[in-house]
């Protein structure tokens, strides 16, 4: 399918039809003193030749440095098929296919995404793809508010163990929508959420509970202890999950046995490469009781008049181009690429290499923390088991001990200091199948050095 | 012609109203309403116990095409809802004053949307080019 855009002569004929002079004329309701005419700090255009040189030194610049940080986006060896498939003409698109009449294989290929993402959070129902895991965990709070018609409180519990992105982003998306948003404590020596938090909100209405397995510390979670307070109590459960980490660990469908009622997650580690923070994917499932106060796009499959299998976008009466404002959600779109580059992923990794993948994680992460912890000055923070991260602390600041590391082009983690500082000095490392033993070697020698020459300093 | 039954009150947003004996009112949406809406696929419908004010949405009926919001004509306490409508929401479209009622109000106040008799709202349909 081509798209060519209008011509100067199409422009003209399309404002002589409507009776405007000019484009600008179009505009004229936005008042001047808003509008910005030029770009301050926005080079003028460069050629093909001149842009090439200058990505080149750009990325030449970034350098290939060892990568321990996770927190969020993981480094995971991407097959050269997923992208040399993704990236051919017929799936090249970003967005939602909305002729199902020119795009069955794109709504055929969402629709094998929407399944996998079903089966692997252990789910009955999953959406297109939101935009990244954070704001999907902002939909899923807005999602529970309508759904959950028991509680009228629009009071979400969020555990202070969950990536602090992710609570910012929800708290801006949906605190404007009258969401009160209140943080659980985690146990400063385990690194999780207590049930015992939760006892202070025995008998109060509450609409949700945030579940984040593994948690922003790595830690495992004990989602069944907590699942079922909320399940007794009438509280919706939106879990949000790593999806490499379900390919070992117990699914939110079956956490306390009955499982969740929303999960949502970031899908970047299926396939999408660490890219300057993005574009990223957000996955959605839930139960099929709820999937008309699910956000997004859904893609169904279907017999055509001459009863041959075919495949649509379905659901689309809730959504913003049909019900404008009152919409279930401002989401109209899913990330079609990313989720083109995942499920093609997910189908050559299967459930047995994302077990693979998550296994090698698990263990490399272990073998990790106990090279970083021999290191004299750097200690474990929480005796907790963890999926492929941990915190670590040091005996002194960590953004001085992370730059030595950045100079010998080791990437050391995600310094807890600016959101945590409770923790102290700590540092979250990761390590995924792509970490050697010898890369492991190399930092905790590293480390050693630097922490060494700190204290001779 | 879609058929418009005397006994009942309308609104000129397509709801239907019956007075029933234990002084509640059952509403709906007109055989009017159904068909232009088309079948059926869901339907949304308020809990028991909720209050509403005229003019609030208190249930939304959605077809293949469109979600519509039903708006409340009267304020008042919802007695009971349709909850059949769940898994056969084409009862809307088959029986639209019978079966096919949405909810029961027990009326609180005076205030109401202006109703029209059966005669009114026909000559609204035909107004409407129906």
């Amino acid at each position: 399918m081509a798209f060519i855009p209008h011509t100067e002569a199409d422009v003209a004929e399309m404002l002589a039809t409507i009776g405007v002079a000019s484009i600008e004329q179009l505009f004229d309701e936005i008042p001047a003193s808003l509008r910005v005419r030029t770009l301050a700090g926005v080079p003028a255009a460069l050629n093909e030749m001149q842009i090439g040189r200058l990505m080149s030194a750009r990325a030449h610049a970034d350098g290939r440095p060892l990568c321990f940080i996770g927190a969020g986006a993981y480094e995971h060896h991407i097959p050269a098929a997923v992208w040399a498939v993704a990236t051919r003409g017929e799936f090249y698109s970003a967005y939602t296919p909305y002729q199902a009449e020119a795009s069955q294989g794109t709504l055929q290929l969402i629709y094998e995404y929407q399944t996998m993402m079903a089966s692997l959070t252990g789910m009955e129902v999953a959406n297109a793809s939101l935009y990244d895991g954070a704001s999907a965990l902002a939909e899923a709070c807005l999602m529970a508010v309508r759904a959950n018609r028991k509680s009228k409180a629009q009071r979400v519990l969020v555990p202070r163990s969950v990536h602090p992105h992710y609570r910012k982003v929800a708290s801006a998306a949906a605190g404007n929508q009258a969401v009160r948003f209140e943080e659980l404590p985690y146990s400063g020596t385990e690194g999780r959420t207590l049930p015992a938090a939760l006892a202070r909100f025995d008998g109060q209405d509450i609409t949700a509970l945030v579940i984040q397995q593994p948690n922003f510390f790595g830690v495992l979670e004990d989602v069944d202890a907590l699942t079922a307070w909320a399940r007794e109590r009438g509280i919706f459960v939106i879990g949000v999950v790593n999806p490499t980490s379900l390919a070992l660990l117990k699914p939110p469908g079956q956490w306390d046995a009955g499982g969740v009622d929303i999960v949502v997650g970031e899908g970047q580690p299926l396939g999408v490469p660490l890219c300057s923070g993005g574009p990223y994917f957000g996955f959605m499932t839930t139960r099929m009781a709820h999937v008309r106060q699910m956000p997004g796009r859904v893609v169904g499959r279907t017999l055509d008049v001459s009863g041959r299998e075919g495949f649509t976008l379905t659901l689309q009466a809730r959504e913003q181009h049909i019900r404008r404002a009152r919409a279930t959600s401002n989401i109209c779109t899913n990330q079609g690429l990313l989720v083109t580059a995942a499920t093609i992923y997910m189908s050559l990794m299967g459930p047995q290499g994302l077990a693979r993948v998550a296994a090698a994680s698990h263990a490399r992460t272990g073998e990790l923390v106990a090279a970083l912890t021999r290191v004299p000055g750097v200690r474990r923070v929480f005796a907790t088991p963890y999926f492929h991260e941990a915190v670590i602390a040091l005996d002194r600041p960590v953004a001085p001990v992370l730059q030595r590391l950045a100079d010998r082009g080791i990437l050391a983690g995600f310094d807890l200091t600016e959101h945590f500082p409770e923790l102290g000095h700590a540092l979250l490392v990761c390590a995924t199948e792509t970490k050697t033993s010898a890369d492991i070697e190399r930092y905790a020698n590293a480390l050693g050095d630097v922490m060494k020459a700190a204290r001779a300093a | 012609m879609t058929q418009v039954p005397v006994d009942l009150h309308y609104t000129k947003s397509h709801e239907w109203l019956r007075k029933l004996k234990d002084g509640t009112v059952e509403i709906g949406i007109t055989d009017h309403a159904q068909h232009e809406l088309g079948d059926l696929v869901f339907v949304e419908v308020p809990e028991k116990g909720r209050v509403l004010a005229v003019g609030e949405a208190c249930a939304v009926v959605e077809s293949v095409k469109a979600a519509s919001d039903v708006y409340c004509p009267l304020a008042g306490e919802v007695t009971a809802a349709n909850t059949e409508l769940a898994t056969t929401p084409e009862l809307v479209n088959q029986d639209a004053f019978g079966r096919g009622w949405l909810l029961r109000l027990r009326p609180a106040g005076s205030a109401a949307v202006a109703l029209l008799s059966a005669a009114e709202y026909e000559e609204l349909l035909l107004a409407e080019g129906s």
